[in-house]
């Protein structure tokens, strides 16, 4: 029996076990969307912007550790994908995209909706293809699957071209081997560990720092024991938000430019540095020559590049996390490290410094966004994913949401994208359409993709979404009145837009609270009401996100504003 | 359509990017770049990139088309269809056997090959050629113990002189 | 810390898009490519690249992690620590006439060169070498007026 390339791709799909695409038909996929009519076992998302379809299988992605997939058309299509596909790279999300492509022969000659897709994304890819026959077609997406999911994840683009959706190819001819160099391979980790032991027994202000490598790798459970037995306290990146109880005494919160005035400060003193599935991105080493000054540092991650690439290591390990962490702990057998004496002096520091400076906010006759976040966090008990937008609300949601377990912050990290949070919130209400799921948004960044609120209403997935809005593009505008003199160039909003309405008209509800008071009655009903809601919170529109790391400065040097409590 | 090798120079500005911008025109058209050489010239602004392709007819049309475009190049050559000379060079590491000296050192001249470092078990030798005669010194020491081999991609260089540089 | 120059090595599957990428991942992080040189293996589906580049000993380290990190690369070899001799071959084309001809034969066989073919009035040259002879061998015959040469970039094993 003959299958067409439509019909393989599929059959590589569900060898893959995909059952969930989100996707945009279009010229060059319609032979694929037709094929796609008469498929069982797979369940098609239509989102409403190309951007969304790979938000969306991300956000699916971070919430099940499975591989997204998402599909869309040639031309347009594959290039407003772009974006998404750089924000999974940034964040190392296994995601698949699957892109029509004008015909073999028509390619290079400026054919309608024609673009080198791989050519654009092959800085932004971990690979990419462009499959050249029906016989290579199975084996590419199979491929491509095992490149996004293995080592450090990342996303793969594969480019179909019409023909090789149309050509058909024998049964038995169909190959879905996967033909891939092998990996360079790695040295034996035991020495690395066995100096990182060491360095651990010698040190007495030990801090562990860790990061996404831990919540891709899957080492949640190990991270525990091993902190049980090193008797440190657990700072993390953005993108390790979950990989530690945010409720545990020694969690620090989260380090770097906007991380707590204690994480900051234990870092800044600690003589031993911990860094577990971390890459040491500036937004969390700020000044690098004046890091972590007093530190050894351990380095465990699975990319070699990211190995002194930034901060230099003095035991590296290259290794999957899970890998490291269990080879540490079989190392430990079960006993401390480090005694609760050796560091009683430490941890006391550390207690010192968060009752200095704990985080807060000064409580106004406005909203204050920090109190819609604390509220939000006590009425869903800490068990809501939530999803964010970028900017202030994202650093307000990383500091006072407490997150307790993994893949429950799910954030644009490492590139920033605004209007990720709705169809992230999106890919992850489909994988678990019975978790209550909070996309937590800013007056800006959600209308960069609100167009998505149809598709949510359309399927009936019922995310919730918090509107900090203070009619300003917040985080820029805090940066304009810290470092250039409130002047506020083309950050004011001047928010005329009824969120309420926006939201009816979707077909979804929509809430608003415009005085503290109305805050949890309105997150209460919001929370309860069956199906899409949109929430707006008009809020102080000048709060500053509190602590932050001047930029390029040390990561000692911070602004406070109102926080400090007491002298330290 | 029949696929032929296609040999083109590129005289290119000596900036970041350049080469892959110019490896993206071709992979972007499906195109497999066989062989390549880029080095510098004598002005030290400018690169040749000397590349060989399998391509079909569009090529010209294609690729020449598409590499004229590129805001760093200085000029495309495609010597195809006119009298060239191509030539590369192979640097191969021989495994010398004590009884066996005699017979490589006679082959190495009879082939035209230069010594560029020799130990008593172990010579380096160097030739240059067409491709094929650079295969056909290759196949010939197979019959040694051949430990290494590095080819550099082709050079070429017209013979017409209508289509000079500059 | 010290600038030097560097060959790495790299086997990769011999695919259209292999150039880019390797060609990318130097460009697009600020990484220089001083000679380039490509040409398929014993095994024809892979091909082995020669780059030479310079940086201290950090950036070099960078790069090959980097390329390690493609997909389509087998293997990178830093071949720079071997002290291996580093060749390189040229061909010129140039007048010859009777007057200029044992000028450039003195300078051909000096640089154990080949006169590879010659036709109404000018001559074709071969000549290999490492880079300084190269170098040297171009400025003699650059007095003698070069209508046009094409160089490979540096190999070694």
């Amino acid at each position: 029996m003959k299958l067409t390339g439509s019909q393989i791709l599929f059959k590589a799909l569900h060898a893959e076990g995909v059952d969930t695409i989100f996707g945009y038909p279009g010229g060059s996929v319609i032979d694929l969307y037709d094929e796609m009519y008469r498929q069982e076992g797979i369940q098609h998302y239509l989102v409403r912007h190309e951007q969304g379809a790979v938000h969306a299988a991300d956000g699916y992605a971070r919430a099940t550790g499975k591989t997204g997939v998402c599909l869309v058309t040639s031309g347009p299509g594959a290039t407003n994908t772009v974006t998404g596909i750089a924000n999974a790279y940034a964040d190392s999300i296994p995601v698949v995209i699957l892109t029509g492509q004008v015909p073999t022969h028509m390619i290079g000659k400026d054919a309608f909706q024609e673009v080198d897709i791989t050519g654009i994304t092959r800085p932004c890819t971990k690979h990419n293809f462009l499959v050249r026959t029906v016989e290579d077609l199975g084996r590419n997406i199979r491929e491509a699957f095992h490149i996004a999911r293995s080592g450090r994840p990342g996303p793969v683009l594969v480019d179909i071209p019409k023909d090789i959706l149309q050509a058909t190819l024998e049964e038995e001819k169909i190959s879905m081997a996967v033909n891939l160099p092998a990996e360079p391979s790695r040295e034996s980790i035991d020495g690395a560990c066995a100096e990182a032991i060491s360095l651990i027994k010698a040190s007495r202000r030990p801090v562990i720092f860790v990061g996404g490598g831990i919540l891709r790798g899957k080492a949640v459970s190990e991270l525990r024991t091993f902190v049980d037995a090193v008797n440190a306290p657990v700072t993390a990146s953005l993108m390790g938000l979950g990989a530690f109880p945010g409720t545990d005494p020694r969690w620090l919160g989260m380090l770097g430019m906007h991380g707590t005035y204690y994480a900051n400060m234990a870092v800044s003193h600690s003589d031993l540095l911990i860094a577990v599935g971390v890459r040491f991105d500036d937004r969390v080493t700020s000044k690098v020559a004046e890091f972590a000054p007093n530190a050894r540092i351990i380095h465990i991650d699975i990319d070699p590049v990211s190995i002194n690439k930034i901060v230099k290591a003095h035991v590296s390990i290259i290794s999957d996390c899970r890998e490291a962490l269990q080879r540490l702990n079989t190392m430990a057998g079960g006993r401390v490290l480090l005694s609760e004496d050796q560091t009683r002096d430490w941890l006391d520091q550390i207690t010192k410094w968060k009752r200095a400076v704990p985080l807060g906010y000064c409580r106004s006759d406005k909203i204050k966004p920090q109190c819609v976040i604390e509220k939000l966090y006590e009425l869903t008990k800490g068990q809501a994913i939530i999803t964010t937008e970028v900017g202030q609300n994202q650093m307000w949601a990383a500091q006072f949401y407490h997150f307790d377990y993994p893949d429950t912050f799910i954030s644009s990290g490492g590139l920033g994208t605004m209007g990720f949070g709705l169809p992230a919130a999106i890919g992850a209400q489909v994988a678990f359409p019975d978790r209550t799921v909070v996309d937590i948004a800013g007056d800006g960044s959600i209308q960069m993709n609100i167009q998505e609120l149809a598709t949510a209403v359309h399927y009936n997935l019922p995310v919730k979404v918090v509107i900090l809005n203070n009619s300003f593009l917040g985080m820029v505008r805090q940066w304009q009145e810290m470092f250039y003199g409130k002047r506020y160039s083309q950050t004011h909003m001047k928010q005329t837009l009824d969120f309420v309405k926006l939201a009816e008209a979707f077909g979804a509800v929509g809430l608003r609270a415009t005085k503290p008071e109305e805050v949890e009655d309105v997150l209460r009903k919001g929370l309860e009401t069956p199906g899409v809601v949109m929430m707006d919170f008009q809020v102080e529109p000048e709060e500053q996100v509190y602590p932050m790391v001047s930029p390029g400065a040390a990561l000692t040097d911070m602004k406070l504003g109102n926080l400090r409590q007491e002298a330290d | 359509m029949s696929m032929e090798e296609h040999t083109i120079t590129i005289l290119v500005k000596n900036e970041p990017g350049v080469l892959s911008r110019v490896a993206g025109v071709f992979s972007g058209r499906g195109y497999n770049i066989k062989t390549l050489c880029v080095a510098p010239t004598a002005n030290p602004e400018i690169s040749r990139i000397t590349l060989t392709s399998n391509a079909d007819a569009d090529f010209t049309e294609k690729i020449k088309k598409q590499l004229d475009k590129l805001v760093d190049i200085v000029d495309v050559l495609d010597y195809t269809g006119e009298r060239f000379l191509k030539r590369e060079m192979m640097l191969l590491g021989l495994k010398i056997t004590p009884g066996r000296h005699a017979e490589a050192l006679q082959a190495l001249n009879t082939l035209g090959c230069r010594i560029v470092a020799m130990r008593p078990d172990y010579y380096i030798i160097e030739t240059s050629g067409s491709r094929s005669e650079n295969d056909a010194v290759f196949q010939y020491f197979q019959t040694f113990d051949v430990e290494m081999m590095n080819r550099t991609g082709c050079i070429a260089i017209p013979l017409n002189p209508k289509n000079d540089p500059e | 810390m010290d600038i030097k120059e560097s060959v790495i090595s790299i086997l990769a599957s011999n695919k259209p898009d292999v150039l880019a990428r390797i060609a990318g991942t130097f460009s697009g992080r600020g990484f220089n490519i001083d000679s380039i040189t490509a040409n398929i293996t014993r095994d024809p589906r892979i091909t082995k690249i020669l780059i030479t580049t310079h940086g201290d000993q950090d950036t070099i380290i960078k790069i090959e992690k980097q390329l390690n990190r493609l997909v389509d690369i087998h293997q990178v070899t830093d071949l720079t620590s071997l002290g291996l001799p580093l060749r390189e071959m040229m061909l010129i084309r140039m007048p010859m006439t009777g007057e200029n001809q044992d000028k450039i034969m003195e300078i051909v066989d000096r640089y154990r060169g080949e006169v590879i073919e010659t036709g109404a009035g000018y001559g074709v040259l071969e000549l290999a070498g490492n880079k300084e002879d190269m170098d040297n061998a171009f400025a003699a015959l650059e007095q003698l007026g070069i209508d046009d040469f094409a160089r490979t970039g540096s190999i070694t094993l």
